[in-house]
This record gives structure tokens, sequence and C-alpha cells, in this order.
């Protein structure tokens, strides 16, 4: 019997989420929702439990109370439905393997156990490559790609998934300027297409070019909502505290 | 030679380094792109202990009973640092280090303790502790060769999801991947592996046999496939080299020489592969330096030039040299095949002068522009 849906209409819905490390809690009852066809910021500072966040909606940290559902469904059920692009450090890039190999292993849970990627999937992956505006790197080794290119391949892996909700952690992180402008543009087109795209950022000044929906998170939530509404200086402030520096000047653009 | 490869015992001791090597290097292959070069070394060491439990629970010195042991103890050190790891804040190679020392101490004591009881049967359990290869019975030789074909099948099985795991863990995870239970069955086949190098290299050197055959084929190559089939023929190839060469005189210990073979291995790849060998970076190392030093040069006699106002002014040598600091003249040389620069006297003086040529000066002027100088 299919389990009641709870909370269809929003795309990613979380209560109560609580995190602890060592029994010091890095995320602290969260609740928030997002609703589907937004591009959505996570923003906050260091140690704030942002990239945390999104592993344990991912159930890759197992957090110690509340749940998660996707499009109303726990995760569990609807992972064929989320793609996910984990900080571009997470790996070893010296890895011996070629750019669209990795793209592949985006359709290795399609696949099943033992079946090895054939032709179709190849094409896929060379497709998911073409929108990344990176098919004439498919052969390179990946240790040879530059930052703004391997970032690139983790998206088009994400891609090739064809999921409803994307995460994305830091994907603008270490990026030049011209492959951060790429990324926006592939996020918009998949949020235009009707998907929820959700990105970890770090850059307040360009929050309120390239998103519509904003949670400011500092181990609790501080705010959320249509950035119009929550990009203030007033909730800044309250979530960045004592980085002043950082904050004036975002709070300037906020005002 | 063919009376030479007959012998029984070599033949055995052959095969058996073969085996050794394939499962090593396939196995050792996925440690070491897993950063876990150290697992090896941690099994091999807590194996110790499990011989000599197996030795006393036989009451003698059974294979089955000894290589049993040898996996338990070996399944119980893997299973500490993998407790150490998610309960403490221990890094992993200092849980990896514990459980090996305290492991391998156990080991030391029970054999101690077994060779003290002057049991007749114990005869040689120490060889163990750096393996005794022509001691290996055809017998042995069915075991060895059915745990080698049995991960090699297990590998080809799960080649991609051995990848991913490998590649980027927390991706496989969201993927719904058992990464656990992959981790611990990549974990428990590196520990089959040292099981079967246990009579062949010993504890002590089982722990090359798995980090330097993946490593030497890492050198050559950027494909995972090409890697793990690298690795395989690598330790192979060692395991006969070894076998044979302690064939030909009393004395030489197969061990230690099929280990010190694959460690030559290891050695040329480092020193010669392409792309990766240190021997081509330093190459182009020298070639970049070279390189560097002539347009160094070039700018210096720009420069000069353009202070005298005189796009024809002579340098003296030993004045540019005196100026950079170390010999030009084969960067000047060089700059002279490419016709930037000539040479010229400038009377009365007798030592060497250069001048920029035509040609010397657009190079100077394009390079300049380049790094954003103003054209003085």
């Amino acid at each position: 019997m299919m389990d009641q849906l709870h909370e269809p209409g929003l795309a990613v819905h979380v209560e109560d989420l609580t995190v602890s490390y060592q029994s010091k809690p890095v995320l602290w009852d969260i609740d928030f929702d997002i609703p589907p066809g937004v591009m959505a910021a996570i923003v906050g500072p260091n140690g704030a439990g942002k990239s945390t966040l999104i592993k344990s909606i991912l159930d890759l940290v197992k957090p110690t109370a509340g749940h998660v559902t996707i499009h109303g469904l726990p995760y569990r059920q609807q992972r064929r439905r989320v793609g996910y692009v984990p900080q571009r450090s997470s790996v070893d890039w010296d890895f011996p393997t070629t750019a669209l190999d990795v793209v592949t292993m985006g359709l290795y849970g399609q696949l099943g156990w033992i079946r090895r990627p054939g032709r179709k999937e190849k094409e896929r992956a060379r497709a998911a490559l073409e929108q990344v505006g990176m098919l004439d790197f498919a052969d390179r080794q990946i240790s040879q790609l530059s930052g703004g290119q391997q970032q690139r391949v983790f998206i088009a892996r994400a891609l090739v998934q064809e999921a409803d909700v994307y995460f994305l952690d830091e994907p603008m992180a270490g990026v030049d300027a011209t492959t951060e402008r790429a990324i926006v543009r592939l996020l918009h087109g998949l949020r235009d297409s009707g998907k929820t795209v959700i990105v970890v950022h770090h850059d307040l000044q360009t929050v309120r070019n390239y998103f519509d929906w904003l949670v400011i998170l500092n181990v609790r939530v501080i705010a959320q909502g249509p950035v119009s509404e929550v990009y203030t200086a007033d909730n800044l402030r309250r979530a960045y505290g004592g980085q002043i520096a950082l904050l004036d000047h975002s709070a300037q653009l906020a005002e | 030679m063919i009376a030479f490869l007959s012998d029984f015992t070599i033949q055995n001791v052959v095969v058996g380094a073969m085996l050794l090597g394939i499962i090593s290097g396939v196995l050792g292959s996925f440690a070491v792109l897993r950063k876990q070069s150290l697992l090896g070394d941690t099994l091999s060491h807590a194996a110790l202990p499990g011989i000599c439990i197996g030795f006393l629970v036989a009451g003698s010195r059974s294979l089955p009973f000894l290589l049993g042991g040898a996996l338990l103890t070996g399944a119980a050190a893997a299973l500490v640092v993998l407790m150490l790891g998610r309960t403490t804040r221990l890094k992993t190679d200092a849980s990896l280090g514990i459980a090996l020392s305290v492991f391998f101490a156990l080991g030391i004591v029970l054999l101690t303790m077994i060779q003290s009881t002057g049991n007749a049967a114990q005869g040689g359990l120490e060889s163990f502790l750096f393996g005794q290869a022509a001691a290996i019975l055809r017998s042995d030789l069915y075991v060895m060769g059915a745990i080698t074909a049995l991960a090699v099948i297990l590998v080809g099985l799960l080649w991609k999801e051995f990848k991913l795991v490998t590649f980027d863990p927390q991706f496989a995870a969201t993927l719904g991947l058992p990464v656990l239970a992959l981790d611990v069955l990549l974990t428990t086949m590196i520990a089959l592996a040292v099981v079967v190098g246990l009579q062949m290299v010993g504890v002590v050197l089982m722990a090359a046999m798995i980090i330097a055959p993946a490593v030497a084929a890492r050198q050559w190559t950027d494909r995972l496939g090409t890697m793990v089939g690298l690795a395989a023929f690598f330790g192979m190839a060692a395991g006969v080299f070894g076998a044979l060469v302690s064939a030909t005189a009393r004395g030489l210990a197969t061990g230690p020489l099929i280990v010190i073979a694959i460690s030559v291995l290891v050695l040329a790849s480092l020193l010669l592969a392409p792309q990766r060998g240190i021997v081509w970076e330093a190459l182009r190392q020298y070639e970049n330096r070279k390189h560097l030093r002539a347009r160094q040069v070039l700018s210096t006699l720009y420069r000069l030039a353009a202070e005298h106002n005189d796009p024809a002014y002579r340098a003296e040598q030993g004045m540019i040299d005196a100026y950079h600091g170390f010999g030009t003249h084969a960067a000047l040389k060089r700059l002279e095949d490419r016709a930037l620069v000539t040479q010229t006297r400038h009377a009365p003086e007798t030592t060497a002068h250069w001048k920029l040529t035509q040609a010397g000066i657009a190079a100077a002027q394009a390079d300049r522009t380049e790094n954003g100088e103003d054209h003085a």
C-alpha cells in the first residue's frame, strides 16, 4: 500500500530536524519548506550547518530527531527524484577515470546491480556533458580539468539523473566568473522547466540576482521565504552576528 | 631448465606466487585508491594472533585452522578500526596503527608461548612472520586459487559499484547503494588476499604486496580498468621472478625476493612512467626553466636598449651575467638560434656583446604586453 502523502504540495518539507555530533547540536529544531519550481539558496555563516542540512536531508548524516519528505514521501522512497552535487573537494580528483565516466556514474542507481553501462547510458552522459558545455572534455582524465570544469562535470552527473529536486553544495565555490554565470544560467533553466533547485551558497552579494527563495541558517532557521521578503539587513545581522565587515556591504544591498 | 621447471616444489611456489600477485594487485588497487594502504598492513599483522589461536585450537599445524584464525583476527582488527573511527575523534591512520600494534603484540606473545611449550608439532609457526614459500603444498594452491578466483569474479561483477564507492562514497549512498556493506565486502576480500599471502611472504611483508603493485600500476595509466589489470600483472611478474630466483640457489628467501622485485618495479614506475614519472616531470621543469631564462634575458636586453635610447644597444655578456646572477650564455645562444639576438663586438673591448634584432624587439614587446608591463 502506498504511504499516505505528507505535505505533497511541497518539494522539500523538513520538520523538527536536529543533528548533533558528539552531543553538540549542529542543527537545532529545523523546520522549513521549499515549494516546487523555485531556485532556493541556503546561506549562513561558517559552521551554520548548511552542508549538514543537505546531508541530513539526503540521509548521509543521521539526524537525532525530525523527519524529511520530498514531494510528500520520505527521501528513501524518492531517491530517483533527487539529484545531488557534493562539494567538489569531497573527492580525490586524481582518481583514474574520465569526465564521461564520472557523469555515467549518475546512472548507476537506475542501472541496478551488476549491469554495466552500455551505449544508451554513454549517450545520455554525453548529452549531459553537452548541456554543461563539456562535451569536448569527455575523454579527459579528471585531474586535468580546471576547478570550474570539474564542477561542471559534477553538475552533469546530477543532470543525467533527470531528477525533480536538485541539491547543490557550494557549486560556485572556487570557480571563475564565466563558469559561475554558466552554472547559474543552467540552474535557472532547470527551475524554468519546473524543477526545484536548492543551493548552499556562500556569496551574499549575489543572492538577490540568482535566487527567488531563501533560507537563512545558523544552527537554527533564522528566516525563510521569498528572497524579496527574507533578504533584509535585520535577518542577515541575526544570522551573521559579529561578522560585520561581510555584513555591512550586504546589508546596504538589502536596504 | 626443463628439469628445473618440472621440479614439483618450484612449480608450487611459482603458481602460488602468481596467484598471490593477482589477488593482491586487484584488491590492492582499490585499497590504495581508497587511501587505505595501511589497512593491508594492519590486517596482515593482525593475522598473527589468529594463526596462533588456530594452532592452539587444532593442536597441530593444520592450514585451514591457521588461515581461518588469521581471517577471524584480521576481521576483528578491521572492526576495531571501524569502531575507533565511529566512536572517537581518532584519525584513521592512528586507529590503524593502534590496531596493528596491539594485535601484532598479542600474536608475538602467543607465538613465544607456543614455542616455549616445546610442542614438536609447532615446527615452523614462526615462518608465518616472513613466509616460507617452499612449504606450500599442492593442496594449499587449490585454496589460494579458489580465493583468488572468487575475488576476481566478485570485482568483475560489482565493478561499477566498487568504482563508485571508491571514488565518491557519499554520492553512491544517495543512489541507494549499501556503502557500508560494500565497504565491509572490500575489506573482507583484502583480508582474504592477506591470508593467501601469509605462507608466501609472511605477515610482516604482506602489506608491500597490497600497496606496491597498485602504486606502480597507477603511474602508467589514467583508467581504473587498466590500473587493476596492470597491478595484477606486476604482482604476478614479481611473484614469478622471486620464485624463480630463489630456486636458483640455496638460502634465498622467496617472500622477501618477491617484495624486492615489486619494489624495484615501483621505483622504476615512479621515476620513468610517462606523464607522472619524476624523471619526465624534472625534464619538463628543466625545459620550462630554460625557456623562462631566455625570456628574462631578452627582457633585460630590451630594457637596457630602452634605457640607452638605442634599439641597437650592445650589451656586454658579463654585465648580463652579473645582472641575472647566472651564466646567460646558453640562454643567449638559444635566443640567437631563434634569431632574436645577434652577437657583436664593441671595440676596443674584446668580450662578447649582444644586441637585439628587429624580431627580438618585437618579441620582447609582445612579452611585456602579455605581462601587463607598461611600454617603457
